[in-house]
């Protein structure tokens, strides 16, 4: 059988997220338990979590999660990343055995600062630098696999439902502003622990619900500015793709999913010619990153999280606000068990992004 | 001379039942080419098989049925290698000494890759989405698009965007020039461009004074011979083409004879009346890709920067590498032309054994410009043959912006594909000049014939997305996971970049 990345591998899921407009940390214990009634949306084949402001007393450095096939290729990839970064901290996730998940690789994150020289003489910033690196890592370097690489923030996944791997990562025991999760059903495959979700790039993560149908029109195009689609999964386009527009082309991320989800022509053309002309521009210059098929994705970055569906809103999301949390699942069972009460609950429409940002930053 | 060797045995029989004949002689009057004859002696309807052309204007039109055109049974001692038409060529040239004419695409046997491509479904892991209930958009926008973002002080968007052509779904008229085909047949296509919301295509013989009012769906061409350009036609259009290539005749110019010149055609192409338009094989101010892009910039100089410029080559060899070439040069479409592409005259030779298809052509350019990250500075338009809604989707999935159709075009206004128009006797009044034959097509039904045929091929689009789960066609651009491959070997499938099905 094919190894995960060989063959294109559309899976159907359950999504939360949770985040505090106020920036107050909190464990992730609330949002492993929404993923509990949300059971039957996984199959066992894959779930994660992506967290912010994790990492407050490293938040200056890129936080790289690694997992390894084995001892010899850890090595080598240390060789790498001693070449390009000071290493601040090498360690092992830490990790509670359980036994619902087995099989596990080599699990370890780094805390990385970039060597000025070196930066220098690549002429980039360090995020773009970062980003190549990973890249290299995940397409150059056979058994490793870079899974998350922001600052002040993680993620954690593996194959097994996702309210194991919340136990199995102990992140009850890490307090962030923000969290998203998933809970994977792939149709193919026993699953591999780097296909789960969230997938990430820096510190933009997507966690997703949905088949899309755009996807190689959209692999494609991203492919052309130096991302390499190595999982054929969804995801991992949609992570690049946030890259790609909100830190390379400087998008705020409603214009992001104005460019993903973009309003149908017959209600651009209801609009004012100035928001017509925009709306205009961004359908013609992004043409290939519009999404089509069933989609609910939640992206976080730092300070912030967008929810968005498809423009159809061919799978379920809600949304719901309790004094400065708020909440997004893909049933509203699971924002239940989260907060019981809440002061608003609704369904976006299709296409209709939920932004929140955190009050003053991070 | 007579000589026995001579005699060629006409192609087709003529097969008239005389029991349902009439003698109304609709028959005599209708063929331009004088097959049939009234006898008035024996009241006998007799033909001049040798004339025929299997045109069909004849059986269409008898009011008895009476007419049935079918190919001439004789033949000559079965030869794998020296097939019969084979031989036929070799006792006609040893009779004139000429160069084999013929018109339309490529008949011959070649793969149609479009046939061994099959499309993909949704079913269970996501929907399909039903193209009657919910919106299926199929507009797309032909011309470069900018790398970067620009913004104003205040964060607010430049939306200025380079020229780009609008179509409401991603199908134009491609070229073919007023010369080769009726006055008639351009109205036809000039008019249904505009209700349709597409293009057509002047072709290289200019642009009759009567159809400038069709300029925001026109493109005008400028090839070789430079037939009626001047500044006020460059401006008329909604882009321009430079003609380098044609996929029916790759490496030659146009070929228009003298007597399809009369005085409308003359004061289009600005040429005397009478006088064979032949283009020259090169633009001979282009021996090199940078004499290209000097001539891309004198058309938009000319044109103040307004209008995208289309540079149309014929699939050849080395198709990727040209067309990187092109994507360089400031070109803003490129359209390339598949080796069964139709003409209105080209050498037989030529046209059946020059180029390459259409789709390892469009493939292998799709891959190349995105391999060096320029496939946004270019569309893609691709023809030469695409036959059918199917085709449009494949292409598009292929990688494609839009696909230029002629021959589905002429088909729709009455063409039976004969593939004689080099003749200019053709009797459904579309590729000739002779006023009688001309108003043979009335331009009013040719316009609501192709304006059908699209709209039918539009709703197929649209259910053919929706079943694969895509609401827009930019989504299926490029798309090439919506594909696979059936009987074909390994390095068709890696050109084509799509697995075969089952995989």
């Amino acid at each position: 059988m094919k190894r995960e990345g060989e063959f294109r591998n559309p899976s159907g899921c359950a999504i939360a997220a949770v985040i505090s407009k106020e920036g107050r940390r909190f464990s992730a214990e609330k949002i492993i338990e929404s993923m509990i009634p949300m059971h039957d949306r996984s199959n066992g084949l894959g779930g994660g979590f992506a967290g912010y402001g994790i990492y407050p007393k490293y938040k200056d450095f890129f936080a790289f999660h690694l997992f390894f096939d084995d001892r010899h290729i850890k090595k080598d990839v240390e060789e790498y990343l001693k070449e390009r970064y000071e290493i601040v901290l090498s360690e092992e996730i830490p990790t509670r055995k359980i036994p619902e998940i087995t099989d596990e690789p080599i699990i370890w994150r780094y805390f990385l600062n970039p060597l000025k020289s070196v930066l220098r003489s690549a002429q980039l910033d360090e995020k773009e630098f970062t980003a190549r690196v990973v890249m290299h890592i995940n397409t150059k370097m056979n058994g490793a696999y870079v899974f998350s690489s922001g600052k002040n923030m993680g993620a954690f996944k593996a194959v097994g439902f996702p309210e194991d791997v919340g136990r199995f990562y102990m992140l009850d025991e890490y307090a962030g502003y923000s969290w998203t999760s998933h809970g994977r059903y792939p149709t193919n495959t026993p699953g591999w622990w780097g296909g789960s979700h969230p997938f990430g790039l820096l510190d933009y993560s997507v966690v997703h619900n949905g088949e899309i149908s755009s996807y190689d029109a959209n692999r494609r195009f991203i492919e052309m500015f130096g991302y390499k689609c190595t999982l054929q999964t969804d995801t991992e386009v949609m992570a690049y793709i946030a890259d790609f527009l909100l830190r390379r082309k400087g998008l705020t991320p409603k214009e992001m999913a104005e460019v993903i989800a973009a309003p149908f022509w017959s209600t651009i053309e209801k609009k004012d010619e100035a928001e017509k002309a925009r709306l205009t521009y961004f359908r013609t210059i992004y043409s290939s990153l519009l999404m089509t098929g069933p989609f609910s994705i939640v992206v976080g970055y730092t300070g912030g999280l967008m929810a968005l569906n498809d423009r159809l809103k061919l799978r379920s999301m809600v949304a719901a606000e309790k004094d400065d949390m708020v909440y997004i699942a893909s049933e509203e069972t699971a924002i239940r068990v989260m907060t019981p009460e809440v002061d608003k609950i609704w369904s976006p429409a299709g296409g209709e992004p939920v932004i929140v940002n955190v009050k003053d930053g991070v | 001379m007579i000589m026995p060797i001579n005699y060629i045995l006409p192609e087709f029989e003529v097969e008239r039942s005389d029991y349902r004949c009439i003698r109304c002689r609709v028959c005599e009057r209708q063929c331009a080419n004088g097959v049939h004859r009234y006898d008035a002696d024996g009241d006998i309807m007799l033909s001049d098989e040798f004339q025929c052309v299997d045109c069909q204007r004849c059986v269409c039109l008898c009011p008895t049925h009476a007419l049935k055109i079918r190919k001439n049974e004789n033949e000559l001692r079965e030869n794998a290698n020296w097939k019969q038409n084979t031989i036929l060529e070799i006792y006609k040239q040893a009779n004139t000494g000429g160069v084999l004419l013929s018109s339309m695409g490529n008949p011959e046997p070649f793969p149609v890759y479009w046939d061994k491509i099959l499309i993909n479904a949704s079913q269970v892991t996501n929907p399909s989405i039903d193209p009657l209930r919910e919106p299926m958009e199929t507009r797309v926008f032909l011309g470069k698009k900018p790398h970067d973002i620009e913004r104003d002080v205040n964060g607010n968007i430049n939306t200025e965007l380079p020229p780009q052509v609008e179509l409401q779904i991603p199908v134009m008229f491609s070229a073919m020039s007023y010369g080769s085909i009726s006055y008639n047949a351009h109205q036809s296509l000039a008019t249904a461009a505009e209700a349709l919301g597409i293009c057509y295509n002047t072709g290289e013989g200019g642009l009759h004074e009567d159809f400038y009012q069709y300029g925001k769906n026109t493109i005008v061409q400028v090839a070789s011979g430079r037939f009626g350009v001047y500044k006020d036609y460059l401006e008329a259009g909604a882009a321009i083409e430079i003609k380098m290539g044609q996929g029916a005749k790759p490496g030659i110019g146009g070929h228009l004879p003298g007597t399809k010149v009369g005085a409308d055609v003359s004061k289009t192409r600005m040429i005397p009346e009478g006088s064979d338009a032949i283009s020259p094989a090169p633009h001979h101010d282009i021996y090199s890709i940078e004499d290209l892009r000097q001539l891309v910039f004198s058309l938009k100089e000319a044109t103040d920067y307004k209008k995208p410029v289309i540079v149309k080559v014929a699939a050849v060899h080395n198709i990727a590498a040209i067309a990187s070439g092109i994507a360089r040069s400031g070109a803003d479409i490129i359209a390339i032309d598949g080796f069964r592409g139709g003409t209105g005259a080209a050498p037989t030779r030529i046209r059946d054994n020059v180029g390459i298809p259409i789709e390892l052509a469009l493939a292998a350019v799709d891959k190349r410009l995105r391999d060096e990250g320029i496939r946004q500075n270019v569309s893609l338009v691709v023809g030469g043959s695409v036959r059918s809604a199917s085709d449009v989707i494949k292409a598009i999935a292929l990688g494609a912006d839009a696909c230029y159709i002629a021959t589905s075009a002429l088909l729709a206004l009455g063409c039976h594909l004969c593939r004689t128009c080099q003749s200019g006797k053709c009797n459904w009044g579309i590729a000739t000049q002779d006023p009688e034959l001309v108003k043979r097509l009335n331009p009013e039904t040719g316009k609501e014939r192709l304006v059908n045929l699209l709209t039918a091929w539009k709703h197929e689009i649209k259910e053919m997305m929706g079943l694969m789960g895509i609401n827009s066609i930019e989504a299926l651009r490029g798309n090439r996971l919506m594909l696979r491959g059936v009987g074909l070997n390994e390095k068709e499938l890696e050109i084509l970049g799509i697995s075969h099905a089952g995989e």
